[in-house]
Parts: structure tokens; C-alpha cells; sequence
């Protein structure tokens, strides 16, 4: 089987998912301006203790290798390293997402002296003012503080993440630096305009130079700097970036979300995207082997407009969370195209979807969101 | 390599697949697709042989093939899926 | 996908080039980060 064979086997879907993203909390201390999951307060449908350990018995028995674990803020829930020490006595390997609000000294040496752990935290800015602006203000200070601490607590390799923006691009070797400083790794990631981040998408997606610019940046940086495969749709550009390129949705990778519903992707929590909740008959196995969402997005993809192009081999269409959120038809080009292909529709588009659900706590000042200190 | 004995990491899972079967190591969190079964059934017996090439003949791989699956091994080796072993016992 | 192995038997001689295809049908690394769709 070639290459090109495993990646069409893969997205026929596979009987469990390779790894998976779950979001346990709709809370946040944080109100970024592109919260792919509109953040900010707790869902009082959220998961029990009970329900979640559930669910974690559910994916050892699928053999879930690995989980990666999000919100919201996932370490404002009181049970949080209860769950995790849960998910890693099961065998599955923990990843979580955090903005680094409360990794204090101490939280950082439990960490270290935990296996089978590693740490992302979120930053996208190398200074407050570029971070701040979309993060909220003192949110530089505290993802660096938790790094610091990480460090000095002796973690061990820990994940730095960025969302590129139009304003952080050419922070791109600075962001590899700061990474190396720590003996961290970088990931970049892209933004889609979900949740919050549709409402910013147009002010913050990068351009169609930048795309250039983070493309060859990657290629220059081999499998040096993690992406989550989520830059796909820059293949048209020239030879693949590392990753399957492809879309995971629903084939192997989908999402967990805070009250247990089960959606193709973190970065379409809708509706049409639903598959159906750990909740139903049959727990999520069953969502996740027989939903009607699922079984769909495994079946062969129609490339739609863009079956006469070129490139489609190449971009696969792009990401199916971008277009939908941009009022785009998920059979034609991804609104960053790099052939521009979407340019003419994305001018007509009238309305956009919402969001399903919105979580954003009510007050908000300006654009100023509200930071823990 | 074919006259090394080696055996499955034991920091390994392997989950099988339609394709094959996926190997993840826990410890370096590094994924590899065994794409086929044969490579798979290979990897699950090397513990009980004194060799990679015994074990290659006992799951009646063709020696055509035995250039392939070393250069395969040595890949899963530099990954760490599977770890060289004393030949005794 | 069976095709590639029955070939391969009919040729008779497998040469290094050979090796290195099979070799490339028979495991593929992938990082555990690089599937689209998670954090």
C-alpha cells in the first residue's frame, strides 16, 4: 500500500479514533477574541466527575492512545487532575491545552513528577502588546510565568502553541526561539473563523502574501515545528507539509465537548457537525463507529468547484470549518485558497452560521477581556 | 540486522487495524502505521525467535522480501517500536 | 495493495530500489500531532 493508500484508508474512518480532543470545560479565566469554542463560562450541563471517567473507560476499551485535553480552561475544573491521573491509569496519554493562569510553582512540580503528560500552552504574541491584544491583558505575563515555572521545576519538554494571525507572522522565528530557550517545541495552528473567531476572522486571518510566508517558513522548518496537520490547504503552494494532510474530522479525530456532545471537530461546534453525545444508547463507541454524521464524512468527498483544479490533490479543498463559518459551500475552495479561487464567492456571502452555543461571559468592556491576575 | 534479535518495546501498544495495525510508544509518543499484516504479525513474534531473520521465516515471509522488512525494522528501531534483545532468552 | 506484493514475487529478483519501495509500503511514521482536527 502506498503512502497516498494509507491516507485513503484513513479517511474511510478507522474503528476508534487514533487520538481525540477533548474540551472539559466551557469555563475560562480568558475571553480571547477567537475562542474557537466561545469560552467563558460553565455550562451547567457540564459532565460529572462520574460521567467523565465514563467516557475514559470508554476510550481505554477502544484503545485511545492518547487524548488532548482543552476547554475553556481546562484546569479551572475542581476534579481536573483527578481526570487526568484517571485518563493516564487507563493507558491513555494526556496532552492538555492550557493557558498557563494556573500553573504556579507548585502545580508545576506535580506535573513534573507525572508520566505520560505533556503540556501545551497557548500563547500568540512574543510580547504583551501583540499576545494581550487578543488574549486579554495579562495573559502574556501568565502563559510565560507558567512556562518558568515548568522550567524550573524540571517538566521537561513542554508544547508551545500559537494560532498565526495577521499580527504574529512575523514573529514566526521568534516564537521558534523562545521555544528553543525553554528546550520547548513550537506548534503553530491555524485560525479558523469559528466560534469568537468568526466575528475576528477577517481582521485577523493573515493575508494572502503571509500564507506565502508561513508555507516556506515551514518548509524551512521541517518536522521541526508541530502544525496538527491544520495548514493543509497550503499544499497547493508546492511539495506537502509533514502530517497525513488531511481532514481528521469524523475519520480519525473528532470532538468531546463539556456537556458530552460529540461533534467532528473542535473547530465546528454546530450543529450539522454534531454526531450525537456520550450520552446516547451505546456511549460514544457507538457515535463514533455508527452516527450519521460520521458515516457521511467517511464516504468519498465531492471536490465539488474544485474538482477541474489542478491543486485539489494537492489542498484536499482546505478545511471544511473554515468554509462552513464563512458562508462558504464545503464543495468548492477554503476562503484562504491560495489560488484565490474563493475570493468571488466569499463577496457574496450573505449571512454567516452561528455558532450553536456561546459561552462568553456577558460583560465585557470594549474589547478588553476580563484576565485573572 | 536480520541476525539481531530484538523484540517489541515494551512501551509499545499496537491496535490493530484493516490496514495493519498502529504502533504507538507511549514514552516518545512517536505513531507508526504498520501497513501491512505481515509486518505486523512479524513485529508480534520477534520475542519468540533469536533473530530478526528466524522470525521472518516463521511468518513465512518471502526472502525476496527480507531486504524490505530489515530496512522496516531498522525504521522501528531508530522509532523505538521495537528494541534489540540479548539472544539469550 | 495485494497488486504490490504479487508483482514484486513475478520479478523474480528484488533489487535495493525495490527494498526501499516495499520498505515505504510496509510503515509510515506520522506524528501523533500531525492528524487536522485536534488542539
Amino acid at each position: 500500500m502506498s503512502a497516498h493508500g494509507l491516507v485513503e484508508q484513513l479517511k474511510g474512518g478507522l474503528d476508534a479514533p487514533i487520538c481525540l480532543t477533548w474540551e472539559l470545560t466551557y469555563a475560562c479565566n480568558l475571553q480571547c477574541v477567537h475562542c474557537l469554542s466561545s469560552s467563558g463560562q460553565r455550562d451547567p450541563r457540564e459532565l460529572t466527575t462520574a460521567q467523565a471517567k465514563h467516557v475514559l473507560d470508554e476510550l481505554r476499551d477502544l484503545q485511545v492512545f492518547y487524548i488532548n485535553i482543552g476547554g475553556g480552561e481546562p484546569m479551572v475544573r475542581r476534579d481536573f487532575f483527578e481526570l487526568v491521573e484517571y485518563s493516564i491509569a487507563q493507558g491513555i496519554g494526556v496532552k492538555f491545552s492550557t493557558n498557563g493562569a494556573f500553573i504556579d510553582p507548585e502545580k508545576a512540580r506535580r506535573f513534573a513528577a507525572m508520566d505520560y503528560l505533556d503540556i501545551q500552552i497557548s500563547l500568540d504574541g512574543l510580547d504583551a502588546v501583540t499576545n494581550d491584544a487578543v488574549r486579554g491583558e495579562g495573559s502574556y505575563a501568565m502563559a510565560r510565568r507558567a512556562m518558568d515555572n515548568l522550567a524550573a521545576a524540571g517538566f521537561g519538554p513542554f508544547k508551545i502553541s500559537v494560532v498565526v494571525t495577521r499580527h504574529n507572522v512575523d514573529q514566526l522565528d521568534g516564537f521558534k526561539a523562545l521555544a528553543d530557550s525553554y528546550g520547548a517545541q513550537l506548534r503553530i495552528t491555524r485560525l479558523r473563523p469559528s466560534g469568537r473567531g468568526a466575528d475576528t476572522w477577517h481582521d485577523l486571518h493573515p493575508t494572502s502574501a503571509q500564507q506565502h510566508q508561513i508555507y516556506h517558513w515551514l518548509l524551512a522548518q521541517g518536522e521541526t515545528v508541530l502544525t496538527g496537520d491544520s495548514f493543509f490547504h497550503l499544499n497547493a503552494l508546492g511539495e506537502p507539509l509533514p502530517g497525513l494532510n488531511m481532514c481528521g474530522a469524523g475519520r480519525v479525530v473528532c470532538l468531546i465537548d463539556p456537556i458530552g456532545d460529540i461533534y467532528a471537530c473542535p473547530f465546528v461546534i454546530h450543529d450539522e457537525f454534531k454526531a450525537g453525545s456520550v450520552h446516547d444508547e451505546g456511549g460514544f463507541a457507538n457515535v463514533w463507529k455508527h452516527s450519521a454524521l460520521f458515516t457521511e464524512l467517511r464516504e468519498p468527498q465531492s471536490a465539488g468547484a474544485c474538482a477541474s483544479c489542478g491543486s485539489y490533490d494537492a489542498c484536499q479543498g482546505g478545511c471544511m470549518a473554515a468554509k462552513f463559518f464563512t458562508g462558504l459551500p464545503l464543495d468548492g475552495p477554503d476562503p484562504e485558497c491560495v489560488g484565490g479561487e474563493a475570493d468571488i464567492a466569499l463577496s457574496m456571502v450573505g449571512s454567516v452560521p452561528k455558532p450553536s452555543m456561546d459561552h462568553t461571559k456577558p460583560v465585557v468592556l470594549g474589547r478588553k477581556p476580563i484576565a485573572v491576575r | 540486522m536480520l541476525d539481531r534479535a530484538f523484540e517489541l518495546h515494551p512501551q509499545v501498544a499496537l491496535r490493530p487495524e484493516p490496514f495493519g495495525a498502529l504502533a504507538y510508544h507511549y514514552g516518545n509518543r512517536r505513531l507508526v502505521f504498520l501497513k501491512h499484516r505481515d509486518v505486523v504479525a512479524v513485529a508480534q513474534h520477534l520475542a519468540e525467535h533469536p533473530s530478526l531473520a528466524d522470525t521472518l521465516q516463521a511468518c513465512d515471509i518471502d526472502p525476496i522480501r527480507w531486504a524490505a522488512f530489515a530496512k522496516a525494522f531498522e525504521s522501528l528501531e531508530s522509532s523505538e517500536i521495537v528494541r534489540e534483545r540479548s539472544r539469550v532468552g | 495493495m495485494e497488486n504490490d506484493v504479487i508483482v514484486e514475487s513475478k520479478s523474480g529478483t528484488l533489487e535495493s530500489g525495490d527494498a526501499a519501495v516495499e520498505e515505504e509500503l510496509l510503515i509510515e511514521e506520522i506524528s501523533i500531532d500531525g492528524m487536522c482536527g485536534v488542539y
